[in-house]
């Protein structure tokens, strides 16, 4: 990692910091008044929401901030995005992939989405494949995007059962033992872990990037 | 018009009554009762306990009311939700149009539970026109956004500082054909409204004849939860927090004012003195404290306050883990509120909040759906144990009502376990 300028130290923090107005100016001045590299500016973003993550494991921030974190990202890569001439190859390479969606019947996406930010920031590739997701389609989505780990959320009790159905049916086509399952969602328990027959559950987006790093063996 | 029956309330009936409803206004006086009660809260429960698909239950009123009046009578709650009212509204709400909500029949399986769509029905850059005048953003701008009926409302005039032959002229209004049709919309959904509303009232009446008071009859939302909920959206508010704070500040105290009038009148007008406050976004993981204290609690404390002057009972229902919040809803004044806990430790909250308000729940939901009925008795005895018979002023109920999914022996087993150990 080079070292920082002032004026990159000062996105940085602006952008942990949930300055919002001021971190989005200076990215714009940056890349098209200064012709910054493109990259380096989404490097530094990286940079900030790593720091957003960590605080939001220490309990300083919470969902509003890792929300608003994720437009300011937003926002400043649709300023770089266009601006970035170099080919492909340049990008970190992912520790692992990560595919996730809401089961079937339920239509929650607050979690999923958090989730999927805070896995992203943390170095994984996630395929997000949106809300109330058939069975079926999970299993043609790990046929393709051949995930190490598939995340399946749920916010409705209902989502106990089409848990347990997606899980068999990854079972029944023979792709249960080349991946790891996760489930999260404003119920979901140790008894609903047993009941659906994953791996592993969460209660919020920081223990999903633990069980996902515990599970590739990388440090949390 | 299909007007509400009158029913005789036997002797023993009303002895019954009194003494559910004594039960629960001990709870909530924090004296102690003759024994635990036991509350019922269930939407599409009903269907898997009356054998029907949700759908049935959305749109035939007479199965819902039967199957809730069968469910009463077996399982012998103290007090009950409004059931017939919160499911059978298939009709109502094609009437109106409602666009807030997809239900069994209309946008989910027959088999799913309805599910609200959180949008922005409100956009963060109509804040100043919602402060300024809430009446007018309502009937030209979120009525007619949520409800289909009122399409065409848009077209009224702003109808404050009409006057003198300009007010004669404003009437000129009403004669837009869209103005004219979205009326004759808005009155004929209104007839199917009072119409549900009296199999509801009937289904209530019939009950307490038979002994069994509700729980409540109206519910109202905390300011917080309004704006996040049904006008800006669950992440519109949260990036409110920051992009409007001093607007959604100022929008909160005024959503207290006028919160406190809408809930008290329709506390009043149902006769019912406990109003029902679903809390959505007041969980210790969705807010930091700082951010609790300074958005959440002070508007729905302010709107708790003025309700408790006015002889109504709050009766939240804190969902998901509010442990770190427990210290800080305690300020109110004592006996006044029942707070139900979702997956809050009841034992934790019995100890911060004992002295202070009758407590309601929460026996799990992942528990009642997966677990056999000897572990929901397990369950439904630790409560009584730890909270209950250590003085805590417990009605014991599931921690959101119960599921949709519960096999029918195991919400046997919770009310046959609560009046186990009951005494």
């Amino acid at each position: 990692m080079s070292e920082m300028t002032d004026q990159e130290k000062q996105l940085v923090t602006w952008l942990a910091d949930m300055n919002e107005d001021d971190a989005f100016a200076l990215a714009k001045k940056m890349l098209l008044e200064e012709g910054a590299n493109p990259m380096r500016v989404l490097d530094l973003c990286r940079q900030a929401m790593d720091i957003v993550g960590k605080r939001f494991e220490q309990g300083e921030y919470f969902l509003p901030e890792l929300v608003l974190a994720g437009e300011m990202l937003e926002n400043i890569g649709a300023v770089a995005k266009p601006l970035i001439t170099q080919g492909p190859g340049g990008e970190p390479k992912k520790l692992a992939k990560v595919l996730i969606g809401t089961v079937h019947g339920d239509l929650h996406d607050i979690g999923k989405n958090i989730v999927t930010f805070m896995l992203d920031i943390n170095g994984f590739e996630v395929k997000d494949i949106g809300i109330d997701v058939p069975v079926k389609t999970f299993v043609d989505e790990i046929n393709e995007f051949k995930p190490d780990v598939v995340g399946l959320s749920g916010f409705l009790t209902l989502a106990f059962d089409s848990m347990k159905e997606t899980i068999a049916a990854i079972q029944e086509a023979g792709l249960r033992n080349k991946l790891k399952i996760m489930i999260g969602g404003g119920q979901v328990d140790e008894a609903v872990r047993n009941y659906t027959g994953a791996d592993a559950f969460g209660t919020n987006a920081i223990e999903a990037v633990s069980l996902c790093k515990n599970w590739m063996g990388v440090a949390a | 018009m299909n007007a509400p029956k009158t029913y005789v309330q036997s002797p023993e009936a009303k002895a019954a009554y009194d003494k559910r409803w004594q039960r629960i206004m001990d709870c909530v006086a924090l004296k102690q009762p003759d024994r635990m009660p036991t509350a019922m809260f269930c939407t599409f429960y009903l269907a898997k306990f009356g054998g029907i698909t949700n759908r049935e239950l959305m749109y035939n009123d007479v199965k819902a009311t039967e199957i809730a009046e069968r469910a009463l009578l077996e399982l012998e709650p103290d007090c009950y939700n409004p059931l017939v009212l919160n499911v059978a509204m298939g009709p109502v709400l094609e009437a109106l149009d409602y666009k807030q909500l997809i239900w069994p029949g209309h946008g989910v399986g027959d088999h799913q539970p309805y599910q609200y769509l959180d949008r922005e029905y409100m956009k963060a850059e109509e804040y100043d026109e919602f402060i300024f005048d809430p009446t007018a953003f309502y009937l030209t701008k979120y009525l007619p956004r949520v409800l289909g009926v009122f399409d065409g409302m848009e077209e009224l005039p702003y109808l404050p500082g009409l006057h003198y032959f300009r007010l004669v002229g404003g009437m000129r209004a009403f004669a837009k054909p869209r103005v004219r049709a979205a009326l004759e919309k808005i009155m004929k959904a209104a007839e199917e409204v009072e119409r549900f509303s009296n199999v509801h009232i009937d289904f209530t009446n019939r009950m307490t004849a038979q002994g069994f008071p509700t729980s409540h009859i109206s519910t109202s939302v905390a300011p917080y939860d309004l704006i996040a909920d049904y006008l800006r959206g669950a992440t519109g508010t949260m990036k409110d927090l920051y992009r409007n704070k001093d607007k959604l500040l100022e929008m909160l105290d005024k959503a207290a004012v006028f919160l406190t009038k809408q809930t008290i009148a329709w506390s009043r007008a149902s006769g019912h003195p406990v109003v029902f406050f679903p809390e959505h976004w007041a969980p210790d993981r969705f807010m930091s404290q700082k951010q609790f204290e300074t958005f959440w609690w002070p508007s729905f404390r302010k709107l708790m306050i003025n309700l408790i002057d006015a002889g109504v009972i709050p009766m939240p229902l804190w969902e998901a883990d509010c442990t770190k919040r427990l210290e800080t809803i305690r300020d109110i004044p004592p006996g006044k509120c029942i707070y139900w806990f979702e997956r809050t430790d009841m034992v934790k909250a019995f100890e911060v909040l004992g002295d202070v308000v009758a407590l309601r729940g929460n026996i799990s939901p992942s528990l009642l759906t997966t677990s056999t009925p000897d572990e929901v008795d397990a369950a439904v005895r630790h409560l009584a144990e730890n909270v209950f018979h250590k003085g805590g002023k417990l009605i014991l109920d599931a921690a959101f009502g119960l599921p949709d999914e519960t096999p029918v022996e195991n919400a046997r087993a919770m009310y046959r376990a609560a009046r186990k150990y009951a005494s």
